[in-house]
């Protein structure tokens, strides 16, 4: 081989082929993500851990992850749940309109999530129609109707935006799930519930963990929600990094809380990987 | 038409009263009366369409009847739901769980019964052990091949030891010499299990000859035809049955005498004399004549002009296409035997007991 070929030739075009889209990844990717682990990392004395290590054990910093972990677990299971409801009810108990129906879900999938938080306000909101029609109910203010704006209303919110994300891998799983398997176990003696138990989950198992996995990456990052929500009581890690760089100017703060936000993001989408991975291996063997 | 022994409804494994079906407004069954008894193995034959299936989903409570009663075992199962019902069923498609083991697809039914675990390991033997599939209880259906999961779906339908047993086109998936041996394993099986009441849902008629106690014929919704193998092979009563089952040749004749069990008929101005089975035919009947029937140079009272219009080896027989008059006529000869010519002017003939006279409709 002296690498003057006709092989070495194709080589060497595809690799030049290469080089914009390298460039691009480098230039939009990796040049800002390292200018914030270096404005995360990089102080006025040099490389340092010590900012970092301050900013992970303050207590701000430990609420922010606790109420990021809290919601998007919360919003994740939920979502779960009633994705789940409104595919077994679209698949085995069809309505007329079912189908327009799904077709609103993919419609619904374009939708920005600040805008799901804005319309929640005009129902939720201090001055909104259900606080309104609430708050007698409660102890007659309508302040205290207004939950929206602690942990449960971002999580409705999160909940009414993402639970199509679930939805949608759902209704796909349907689509490839033979209908004979039901009857089969229906006819040898098993419940409804015991065939959704036995037969429905297991082979939902691949859109569960896939609608799964995308929302808790989607509801760990959120923040359209968050902002337009204002809620006070609840700041999540994207908040707070938003807080430290735009409205206190502190990038190195906001850098560090960002990488940290980051390594949960990669931590998550890694499980989500082996499992999917194991899930897959565990089929095809 | 109704089945044959109604008043056995009581004592019957099944027994459907009139039962119609609809979907969307469109008739997919029309007032089926019919019923299986105990360790009798019935078989559905019919075109796609013809409702056979139908029937037996609505048996097994995945259809609900528009109209009519379903009868197991004298009890009335119209409204219960098909996990209520006990009934072992068998599709074309074997729908085994994927992600279960063979043993715990066996075992099924039996989890779903709150049974022991010892007692389920053991009927799931038993249940393995019955179809030949017992040194495969830990695979998974994947592993296994198209006869081998239709073995471990029959076995997980006996497993929780039902009354009855549906088969919807089990074979119909799998290749001739599969085929051919599992229905002589299903026979077998039904020889070990001789109360177990059949359903068979097929359109091979080989496949219900081989396996029928009785046949019931399926035409748009209805039954058209219901006898023992060979009461509908040799004397169908119209010309859809003789025409789905079993490749009949049928010519139109006109009646001109009939004394006893024999009846004088005219062909193209040649007197045939053909025996009948009981009544009297029609005034203008079909002369049903079955391709092995029919005799090359004979010399008999029975006697057709025809011509020799092709030959073609087949195997075990030779398949003889003629034109008598102007109808073409099939006829199957031994495949030792000398075929005549094509082109050749020949004399046909049949024994009057080998062929009958069916309605046109």
């Amino acid at each position: 081989m002296n690498g003057t070929g006709p092989g070495a030739g194709r080589r060497w075009r595809r690799a030049i082929t290469l080089v914009p889209f390298l460039a691009a990844v480098f230039l939009l990717l990796l040049y800002p993500l390292g200018l914030m682990i270096t404005a995360a990392f990089r102080g006025a004395k040099g490389w340092s851990l010590a900012p970092a290590l301050q900013v992970i054990s303050s207590r701000v910093f430990a609420s922010a992850l606790g109420h990021t972990l809290r919601i998007a677990l919360t919003a994740t299971i939920l979502c779960l749940l009633l994705g789940f409801v409104l595919a077994l009810l679209l698949n085995l108990a069809p309505f007329r309109g079912a189908a327009s129906l799904g077709r609103l879900v993919d419609a619904y999938l374009s939708f920005p999530s600040f805008l799901i938080a804005l319309s929640l306000t005009f129902l939720y909101g201090n001055a909104g129609l259900m606080t309104a029609l609430l708050a007698p109910l409660l102890d007659g203010s309508r302040q205290s109707a207004s939950f929206l704006y602690g942990f449960w209303g971002v999580v409705l919110a999160e909940v009414t935006f993402y639970t199509p994300f679930v939805l949608r891998p759902l209704l796909a799983g349907f689509q490839s799930l033979d209908p004979a398997l039901l009857e089969m176990a229906s006819g040898l003696g098993e419940g409804p519930i015991g065939v959704v138990r036995r037969v429905v989950v297991p082979a939902l198992l691949p859109s569960l963990l896939a609608g799964g996995g995308l929302c808790l990456l989607l509801t760990l990052n959120e923040f359209g929600i968050m902002l337009v929500m204002g809620a006070k009581n609840v700041i999540t890690l994207p908040m707070l990094i938003y807080g430290d760089a735009v409205q206190q100017f502190n990038y190195a703060g906001a850098s560090i809380i960002a990488v940290c936000d980051a390594g949960l993001s990669l931590a998550v989408f890694a499980l989500y990987r082996l499992g999917i991975t194991r899930l897959g291996a565990w089929l095809a063997s | 038409m109704r089945d044959a022994d109604p008043d056995t409804s009581l004592t019957a494994s099944i027994a459907l009263d009139t039962v119609t079906v609809r979907y969307r407004g469109a008739v997919a069954l029309d007032r089926v009366s019919l019923s299986v008894a105990p360790g009798e193995v019935k078989v559905l034959l019919g075109p796609s369409g013809s409702g056979k299936s139908t029937i037996l989903r609505a048996i097994a409570g995945f259809v609900p009847p528009t109209s009519g009663r379903i009868m197991l075992a004298g009890r009335d199962v119209t409204a219960l739901p098909p996990h209520a019902r006990g009934l072992g069923m068998v599709v074309q498609n074997y729908a085994l769980f994927p992600h279960l083991t063979v043993a715990a697809n066996v075992g099924f039914g039996l989890n779903a019964r709150r049974l022991p675990k010892p007692e389920i390991a053991e009927r799931v033997a038993a249940c393995l052990d019955l179809v030949g599939m017992a040194g495969f209880a830990g695979r998974y259906p994947r592993e296994l091949s198209g006869g081998q999961q239709q073995r471990v779906a029959i076995a997980r339908a006996l497993a929780i030891r039902p009354p009855v047993l549906l088969l919807d086109e089990p074979l119909s998936a799998l290749d001739a010499p599969l085929r051919a041996g599992l229905l002589d394993e299903l026979r077998s099986l039904h020889a070990r299990l001789p109360e177990l009441a059949i359903v068979y849902v097929t359109h091979d008629q080989g496949e219900a000859i081989a396996l029928g106690d009785r046949i019931v014929l399926m035409r748009e919704g209805r039954i058209a035809a219901c006898g023992t193998p060979r009461s509908l092979y040799e004397t169908p009563e119209h010309r859809y049955a003789a025409e789905f089952f079993g490749q009949a040749n049928l010519l139109p004749v006109r009646l001109e005498a009939c004394h006893r069990d024999l009846a004088v008929v005219n062909f193209d101005g040649q007197h045939l004399t053909v025996r009948t089975a009981s009544g009297s035919p029609a005034p203008r009947p079909l002369l049903c004549l079955r391709p092995h029937a029919i005799e090359i140079g004979a010399t008999g009272p029975n006697r057709i002009a025809a011509r020799i219009t092709g030959v073609q080896w087949m195997g075990p027989v030779q398949r003889v296409q003629a034109v008598a008059g102007a109808h073409p006529l099939r006829i199957d000869l031994p495949a030792g035997q000398g075929a005549p010519a094509v082109g050749a002017m020949v004399t046909l003939g049949f024994d009057p007991g080998r062929a009958c006279l069916v309605a046109e409709a």
